[in-house]
C-alpha cells in the first residue's frame, strides 16, 4: 500500500518558492515522471517526499500515513518512511564495497548474513555487477556507480521508489537496458515509482502518467498520449514533443468538443480544450497546437506557406513552414524541400486551448 | 470524512516516532552543555572579575586599562608582530604546500617529515635556541669562532626578530591547512584549466589560488590567532628588549601582584579575546560564499612538472629547512653539551653530563614524561571523541546558539596559557556544587588542556564533514539508518582521517605546552614545559637544553612512530603524509 497524495505543498528558500501549493496523487504501483525544465523543483518535490526537507506548508501522505503535516507538527523523519531513494550524484559510501553498498539497507534492518548475502547477489545481478561486488566504489565507473546505487535502492524493496535522474550518466545503450530494468522492477514488484527526468522521451516511453513542473507549478499530470495530444496550457504544449503553438482567432466550436480554426485562408478542424469552449472568451485566448505529424505536404492543398527550414531526422524531413508572419507550422516530409519554396499544406487535427492559462499564476 | 478518518489513525504511531526521532537529535544539543562549562564557563568567570570592583559592578578597570598608553602601545606590537609573523607564515608554508602538494619535487614524505619539526618544538624551545645560535654566546657561532662580539646588541631581540619566530613558528599550521585543501581539487580542474591554454602564473593565480583560498583564508586565520596568544617568543625576546604585547604585559602585570591585578588582567584578556574573535569572524564571513564541497571522487594528487628548476627549487627548500630547523636544533644540542653555559664548546670539552643529571638524578625528569604523556594522550581522545558529534551538529544542524559557541571556543585558545590557567584557576579552585578542589591535581590541568586545544580538534573534523557531499548522509537515511547508526557507519569512517589528524596535532601540541601548565602544577603535577621553563628560569640553562633536546628526540620518534605506521593507518590519518 502505497499511494501518495500531497496536497497544497509550499517549500520556500528564503524568499524563493522553490513549489507552490502544489498538490500531487499517486495511487498504489502507479510509475509516474516528474518532468520539467532545469531549476523547476523537481528535486526539491522528491526532498520533499523522502523527507529530506519539510513543508513550509501543506500534507503529504504515504500509504494513507500522514507523514509530513506542518500545520499539526507531523514530521516523520526519512528513515522510516520505508522510501528507495537514487540520488542524482550517486552518494554511494567510499568506505565500503560495493555489496557493503548494496546491503547496508538490509543490515541496518538487522537481516541475518546468508539472507542478506543471496539478497545482495540478486540485486547485482539485475543491474549486471555480480563480478564487482568486493570492489570499492572508487574503482568503477560513472555508470557502473550509478548500477551501485540503483541496486541498493531495490535491494530493500521500498514500499516507493524515488529516482533522482538515474539514468543522466548512462550511454544510449545502457540507458535502455536500465529503462528495461525498471520496468520489470516495477511490474514485478508493483512498487509505486516516481521518476524525475528532464528527458521527455525517457518519462513518455516508461510512465503510466507524466506531472510536467515549472517553476515551482504543476501544469498538468497525466497520460503520455493525453499529454502529447491535449496539452493544458502553453508552457507545456511546447516543452512536450516537437509541436508549435499558434496564436489564433475566429474560433467556432462545434458540437462533440470540435471546433473549427481560421488559419491563413482557410479554415481547418481541430478537437478544443472544453474548459475554453465553456468560458466565454475563446477568441481573445485561444492557442492550436499543432504536432509535425498532423501536417502534411499536399501540393494542392489551399493553405499556402514558404518552407523556412529543412532538417533531415533519418527518414524523413522536418520542415518548418510559414504561412504569414506570426504563423509557422511544423511538418514531416518525405522529400527535401529547398528553403524558399512555395509549399501546400493539409492539416488533418490540431488542438485548441486556453494560451493564457497559468501565465501568471 | 474519510480523510480526517485515516489521518486520525495514522497520528498517534507517527507521533511517537517522530518524537523518538527528535530526542535523539536533541541528545546532540546536550554536548554542547560540557563544551559551554570547560571552555566558555572560565572565560567568561574571568571576564567577572574585569567588571566588578570588590564586588559591586564597576567599569573603573575597563577605564585604568582602556585609558593606559601602555595598554595600546603593547596592543599595537602584538598585531605588528602576529601580523608580520603570519605572512612571513603564510609565505614559508605557503611555499612548501604549493611546491609539495602540487609539484614534482622528490622525496616530499622527508620534506614535509622535517616541516612538521618546528611546530612541535615549544616556543620558548625555538626562541630559547635562536637566542643560543645568534647571540654574542652561542655555543655554536664560538665553536665556529663566528660569533658576534661580546656586547654587541642581539639582532633578535626586536619587534621584527619576534615576528621571524613567530612565522617560522606557525608555517605549519598554515602548511597543513593548505595542503589538506589542496588534496580536495579535483585534478581535472587543474588540467582543464591547463587545456584551455592557462599556463605558468597565469594558473597559479587564476586557478590554483581561488581554488584553494578557503584553506589559505582558514590557515592565515590559524596562524595570526596562535601567534597573537603566544606567550613563549615575545617573553624571551620582547622582555629583554623592552617591547612589550599583551601576552607579555599580563605576565607583567600577574608578576606584579598588586589588589588589582586579577581585574585588569581581565580586561587585557577580554581585549586579546575581541581581537582574535574578530580574526574569526573575518575568516568566517570570508568563507561563508564559497561553498567548495567535494561532490563524489576525490581526484588523484597532481605533479606538475617543473622540469629544469626542479634541483633549484629542491635546493631552495632544504635550505629554509637547514635554516629554520636545523640550525636552531644544533645551537639547543650544543648548549645542552656544554660543561657550563658560556663555556666555548670545542671537540675535547663536551659532556653528557646535563643528560645524565636530568634523566638519572632528578626524578623529576621522568615524571613529567609520565604526567605530559598522559596528559596529552588524554586530551586527545577525549577531544576527539567530542568532537565527532560536536562537529556533526556545527555543521549540520546550525543554528544562532552553535554560531555563537563556534567562535567563543576559539577565544581559550587565542588567549595566552596564563589567561586561561588563571580562568580555570578562579573556576576550579572550587567547583560549585559538588565542592571539590580541582587545584594542585593534574585534573585542573588536564580540564584545561580539553579547553585550550578544543578547536585544533574540531576544525579539521568540521572541515571534513562540510566537505562532504550530504546525499552520502541522506542516502544512509533512506536506507531507514537512525542518527547514531549514520554517525557510526557513514560519518565517522568518513571523517576518521581528519579526526585522527586532528588528534595526532593534540597530541604533539600538549606534550610540549608550558604555559597553561606553568600556573596550573603542582609538585608532583609538573610538566615538561615547565620542568624546562623551571630549569631555565633557575639559571641551569644547560640542563634546560638537555630537556629540550630530550623532549625533541621524544617528539621525533613519535612521529617516526606515527610515520612507520601510517601504511597500516586509514589515508590521511598522518598529517604529513602524502
Ligand atoms: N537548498 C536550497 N537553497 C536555496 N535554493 C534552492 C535549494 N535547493 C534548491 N533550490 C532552488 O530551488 C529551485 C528548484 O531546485 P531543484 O533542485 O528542485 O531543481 P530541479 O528541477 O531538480 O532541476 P534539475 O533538473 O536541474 O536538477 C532552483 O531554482 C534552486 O535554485
Ligand atoms: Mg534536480
Amino acid at each position: 500500500m502505497a499511494d501518495i497524495n500531497l496536497s497544497r505543498i509550499t517549500k520556500c528558500f528564503g524568499d524563493y518558492r522553490a513549489l507552490d501549493q502544489v498538490s500531487l496523487d499517486i495511487s498504489d504501483g502507479e510509475f509516474v515522471a516528474l518532468l520539467g525544465p532545469s531549476g523547476c523543483g523537481k528535486t526539491t518535490l522528491l526532498r520533499l517526499l523522502a523527507g529530506f526537507e519539510e513543508p513550509g506548508e501543506g500534507q503529504i501522505s504515504i500509504g494513507g500515513q500522514v507523514v509530513a503535516y506542518p500545520a499539526k507538527g507531523v514530521m516523520v523523519s526519512p528513515e522510516d518512511r520505508n522510501l528507495g531513494i537514487v540520488f542524482q550524484s550517486y552518494a554511494l559510501w567510499p568506505h565500503m564495497s560495493v555489496a557493503r553498498n548494496v546491503g547496508y539497507p538490509l543490515e541496518v534492518r538487522g537481516m541475518n548474513r546468508a539472507d542478506r548475502d543471496r539478497r545482495i547477489a540478486e540485486a547485482l545481478d539485475i543491474v549486471a555487477l555480480g563480478p564487482y561486488a568486493d570492489r570499492s566504489p572508487a574503482e568503477l565507473s560513472g555508470g557502473q556507480r550509478q548500477r551501485v546505487a540503483l541496486a541498493r535502492c531495490l535491494v530493500m524493496e521500498p514500499r516507493a521508489v524515488l529516482l533522482d535522474e538515474p539514468l543522466a550518466n548512462l550511454d544510449v545503450h545502457l540507458r535502455e537496458t536500465m529503462q528495461q530494468a525498471f520496468l520489470d522492477f516495477h511490474r514485478r514488484t508493483g512498487a509505486t515509482m516516481i521518476y524525475v527526468t528532464h528527458d521527455q522521451a525517457e518519462a513518455m516511453a516508461m510512465a503510466d502518467r507524466i506531472a510536467v513542473m515549472d517553476k515551482g507549478h504543476i501544469r498538468q499530470m497525466a497520460a503520455p498520449e493525453t499529454l502529447y495530444r491535449e496539452p493544458a496550457d502553453r508552457m507545456v504544449a511546447g516543452f512536450v514533443g516537437a509541436g508549435s503553438v499558434l496564436p489564433i482567432t475566429g474560433v467556432q466550436v462545434e458540437n462533440g468538443g470540435t471546433c473549427s480554426v481560421k488559419l491563413g485562408d482557410t479554415r481547418i478542424a481541430a478537437r478544443v480544450c472544453p474548459k475554453l469552449a465553456n468560458s466565454g472568451h475563446i477568441n481573445g485566448q485561444a492557442g492550436l497546437c499543432l504536432r509535425p505529424e498532423d501536417v502534411w505536404v499536399e501540393d494542392e492543398a489551399p493553405l499556402r506557406g514558404k518552407v523556412e527550414d529543412c532538417v533531415y531526422l533519418g527518414g524523413r524531413f522536418r520542415l518548418s513552414v510559414r504561412i504569414d508572419d506570426d504563423h509557422t507550422l511544423p511538418v514531416y516530409a518525405n522529400r527535401r524541400a529547398r528553403v524558399g519554396d512555395p509549399i501546400g499544406l493539409k492539416v488533418a487535427d490540431g488542438w485548441v486551448f486556453d494560451r493564457l492559462a497559468g501565465e501568471v499564476a | 470524512m474519510q480523510a480526517t478518518g485515516r489521518l486520525r489513525g495514522a497520528l498517534p504511531g507517527i507521533m511517537t516516532r517522530s518524537t523518538g526521532n527528535r530526542s535523539s537529535g536533541r541528545l546532540l544539543y546536550w554536548l554542547l552543555l560540557p563544551v559551554f562549562v570547560i571552555s566558555i564557563l572560565p572565560i567568561v568567570r574571568l571576564a567577572f572579575e574585569g567588571v566588578f570592583v570588590g564586588g559591586v559592578p564597576s567599569l573603573d578597570y575597563f577605564r585604568d586599562v582602556l585609558g593606559s598608553g601602555a595598554t595600546w602601545q603593547a596592543t599595537a606590537n602584538s598585531l605588528y608582530t602576529a601580523g608580520l609573523g603570519t605572512i612571513i607564515s603564510l609565505v614559508i608554508g605557503g611555499a612548501f604546500a604549493f611546491l609539495v602538494a602540487l609539484t614534482d619535487v622528490r622525496a616530499k614524505a622527508a620534506l614535509v617529515f622535517c616541516f612538521m619539526i618546528p611546530m612541535m618544538i615549544p616556543p620558548q624551545i625555538t626562541a630559547l635556541s635562536w637566542v643560543q645560535l645568534t647571540g654574542p654566546s652561542s655555543a655554536l657561532l664560538n665553536a665556529f669562532g663566528m660569533a658576534p662580539p661580546m656586547g654587541s646588541p642581539q639582532p633578535l631581540y626586536s619587534a621584527e626578530g619576534i615576528a621571524l619566530l613567530l612565522g617560522i613558528q606557525h608555517a605549519s599550521i598554515v602548511f597543513l591547512t593548505l595542503r589538506a585543501n589542496l588534496r580536495m581539487i579535483p585534478r581535472e580542474q587543474i588540467e582543464a584549466a591547463r587545456l584551455a591554454g592557462a599556463r605558468g602564473g597565469r594558473l597559479w593565480w587564476q586557478i590554483i589560488l581561488p581554488l584553494t583560498s578557503p584553506g589559505l583564508i582558514a590557515g592565515t586565520a590559524m596562524a595570526f590567532v596562535t601567534a597573537l596568544g603566544n606567550f613563549g617568543i615575545p617573553a624571551m625576546l620582547g622582555i629583554p628588549a623592552n617591547y612589550p604585547t599583551l601576552p607579555t604585559l599580563i605576565y607583567q602585570k600577574l608578576a606584579g601582584f598588586g589588589p588589582s591585578v586579577l581585574g585588569e588582567v581581565s580586561v587585557l584578556a577580554m581585549l586579546i579575546g575581541a581581537i582574535a574573535i574578530c580574526g574569526v569572524a573575518i575568516h568566517h564571513r570570508l568563507l561563508a560564499n564559497r561553498d567548495y564541497r567535494l561532490m563524489g571522487m576525490v581526484g588523484r594528487p597532481l605533479d606538475i612538472r617543473l622540469g629544469a628548476r626542479r634541483s633549484l627549487v629542491e635546493t631552495i627548500l632544504w635550505a629554509v629547512l637547514i635554516a629554520i630547523l636545523v640550525v636552531p636544533l644544533m645551537a639547543l644540542i650544543a648548549t645542552s653539551l656544554v660543561p657550563a653555559f658560556g663555556v666555548k664548546l670545542n671537540l675535547g670539552n663536551f659532556s653528557f653530563g646535563a643528560f645524565y643529571e636530568v634523566l638519572f638524578v632528578q626524578p623529576s625528569t621522568i615524571r613529567a614524561f609520565h604526567n605530559s604523556f598522559l596528559l596529552s594522550v588524554g586530551a586527545a581522545v577525549t577531544l576527539v571523541l567530542v568532537c565527532l558529534p560536536l562537529a556533526y551538529v556545527m555543521v549540520r544542524k546550525p543554528s544562532k546558539l552553535t554560531k555563537l559557541i563556534n567562535l567563543l571556543i576559539e577565544v581559550p585558545y587565542a588567549l595566552p596559557g596564563v589567561v586561561l590557567a588563571i580562568a580555570c584557576i578562579l573556576l576550579f579552585i572550587k567547583v560549585p556544587v559538588i565542592e571539590i578542589s580541582l587545584y594542585g591535581t593534574l585534573g585542573i590541568i588536564f580540564i584545561a588542556y580539553l579547553a585550550r586545544f578544543l578547536v585544533i580538534a574540531l576544525r579539521p573534523v568540521m572541515n571534513s564533514f562540510t566537505q562532504l557531499d550530504p546525499a552520502l548522509e541522506e542516502a544512509a537515511q533512506a536506507c531507514g539508518a537512525g542518527l547514531w547508526r549514520r554517525l557510526r557507519d557513514v560519518l565517522l569512517p568518513l571523517a576518521a582521517p581528519s579526526a585522527a589528524a586532528g588528534a595526532l596535532l593534540v597530541f604533539l601540541t600538549a606534550f610540549n605546552e608550558l604555559t597553561v601548565s606553568a600556573l596550573l602544577w603542582s609538585a608532583g603535577n609538573e610538566t615538561l614545559g615547565v620542568l624546562i621553563f623551571n630549569l631555565d628560569d633557575s639559571g641551569d640553562t644547560v640542563l634546560a637544553s638537555a630537556v629540550a633536546v630530550l623532549v625533541v628526540l621524544v617528539v621525533i620518534a613519535l612521529m617516526s612512530c606515527f610515520q612507520l605506521a601510517s601504511r597500516r593507518l586509514p589515508k590521511g590519518v598522518v598529517p604529513w603524509q602524502t
